[in-house]
């Protein structure tokens, strides 16, 4: 198999070039999903039986969970391609990650809670989702602060590197841990929706929604790992041709 | 980078030396590693007086109460890890010496549970008996501590090695190792309840030595990344 694609890609010029190209088709179709997304379950879909209309936040809800995870895997997979073809481009790439995913955790963690108190009748239940949400907000944090602690951009690059693989073998354990242990201690939640069968006049908007988050994540992370990239090769030369500097 | 292994001297060899030398290392300072016990049994005796004296009131939080001030004092503990060695070369040493690297980590990561895990799983026991703990219940105390205070160490030196040497180390590390021992702490907390009322404590028993196992087999390794990453 040729590999010098992957070889290619870790060339920061080529690297900043294709970002540059890909960004306003990620962000333009961001904001068309996005908008068909938002109208299809906010004005289209109909009302749950059960919930009436205050099930709608799941458009914003379950986007920002599934980024939540998403994003952590993007920087764990990009801190490992990182740290074993020590590849820079990859390592800004896990770095501008790091920031997004920790704000999708967080919008999701605020979306949970306030969904949960009309339908649980509180902002905050110990729910294995919610609170597994919550730990995994705390890896990020962990991540981002390693990160600032270490002046040297390759150290920091190589430690948060580690430290994000060794999250990844224990974010399933944190997972299925706190599962198990809400099983056991709280009987069931209040209200218990399990996933019944979505019509899809509420499925393909909330498909819809997911993708633009998709989208809209690709968009600004390629923003910023274009801006992570400027930053480590100040000093190189095709930046200075880039802006046309005499050289 | 790597030079000949040290003739004469095996891996398993030199991981029995670096266990003497911790080991003797350890002992001639008994009050760092005595200190962390000793947070351990303020912290336990700070619960019943923010809440209620009472024996079976205190009893329903004398699993959390034991974990959460376990798992506080082994991160406390976990500064005295490598930071010394950090300081005055001995890792690098150790990293140039051509033997195996995560080895030699788990050796230092045994001692340092010996001297400052196993404290606390002999004092567990003691500890939960004045949280209102029933006498038979001691066994099961005294398992659940000696599994999971193992996880916590091997866990806890991972992230002693990736801030080796930072100047904010020590807030960094609680914010890096206690999301990680989450599981240790549901587990090992879950079995603690489980033998205080008197039921067959052995499902969370083996996730914990899962755990430990786990850990046993993967922390080094990661360690040993960081600790070479932190020489560069």
């Amino acid at each position: 198999m040729d590999w010098t694609w992957f070889h290619r890609f870790g060339s920061p010029p080529h690297f900043y070039r294709i970002a540059g190209k890909l960004i306003p088709w990620c962000a333009w179709l961001a904001a068309i999903s996005g908008v068909a997304g938002l109208i299809g379950g906010l004005v289209l879909a109909p009302p749950d039986y059960q919930q009436g209309e205050g099930y709608r936040i799941i458009y914003v809800h379950v986007p920002a969970a599934v980024l939540s995870t998403m994003a952590y895997a993007t920087m764990a997979t990009a801190a490992g391609v990182g740290l074993i073809w020590r590849m820079n481009v990859a390592h800004a790439v896990a770095a501008s990650c790091a920031g997004i995913g920790a704000s999708f955790t967080f919008l999701a963690l605020v979306t949970g809670s306030l969904w949960g108190r009309p339908m649980w009748g509180t902002y905050w239940q110990w729910d294995p989702r919610l609170t597994s949400e919550l730990v995994m907000l705390f890896l990020y944090l962990g991540y981002m602060g390693l990160r600032g602690a270490i002046d040297d951009t390759a150290r920091a690059d190589r430690a948060s590197a580690v430290l994000a693989l060794v999250g990844v073998i224990n974010l399933p354990i944190i997972h299925y841990s706190v599962d198990w242990w809400n099983s056991l201690h709280q009987g069931h939640t209040l209200l218990k929706f399990g996933k019944p069968s979505m019509p899809p006049s509420m499925l393909v908007p909330l498909l819809l929604a997911m993708l633009a988050f998709v989208l809209y994540f690709a968009a600004i992370v390629l923003v910023r790992a274009r801006g992570e990239v400027l930053r480590r090769e100040r000093n190189a030369r095709w930046i200075a041709e880039l802006l046309g500097a005499p050289s | 980078m790597s030079v000949p292994a040290i003739k004469g001297v095996s891996p398993g060899r030199a991981g029995w030396l670096l266990v003497q030398r911790d080991l003797r290392l350890g002992l001639r300072r008994p009050g760092e590693w005595l200190q962390p016990l000793i947070f351990f049994f303020v912290v336990t005796t700070l619960f019943p007086l923010a809440t209620d004296p009472e024996l079976s009131r205190l009893r329903d939080m004398a699993p959390g109460a034991l974990w959460v001030a376990a798992l506080l004092s082994s991160l406390l503990a976990l500064e005295l890890l490598f930071r010394e060695d950090g300081q005055d070369g001995t890792l690098e040493q150790l990293a140039v010496s051509g033997l195996p690297l995560p080895w030699l980590l788990l050796a230092k990561t045994c001692v340092h549970w010996l001297l400052t895990g196993l404290p606390l799983v002999l004092a567990g026991p003691l500890v939960a008996t004045a949280l209102g703990a029933p006498y038979a219940s001691i066994p099961g105390v005294f398992a659940a501590l000696l599994v999971g205070s193992s996880a916590l160490s091997l866990i806890g030196a991972v992230g002693a090695a990736l801030t080796l040497g930072l100047r904010r180390g020590g807030v960094l590390l609680a914010l890096l190792v206690l999301p990680l021992a989450v599981p240790v702490l549901i587990f090992g907390a879950r079995a603690t309840s489980l033998a205080m009322a008197q039921e067959p404590m052995a499902a969370p028993m083996y996730l914990l030595a899962a755990i430990a196992v786990l850990s046993a087999t993967l922390a080094p390794l990661a360690a040993a990344a960081a600790v070479r990453i932190s020489l560069e």
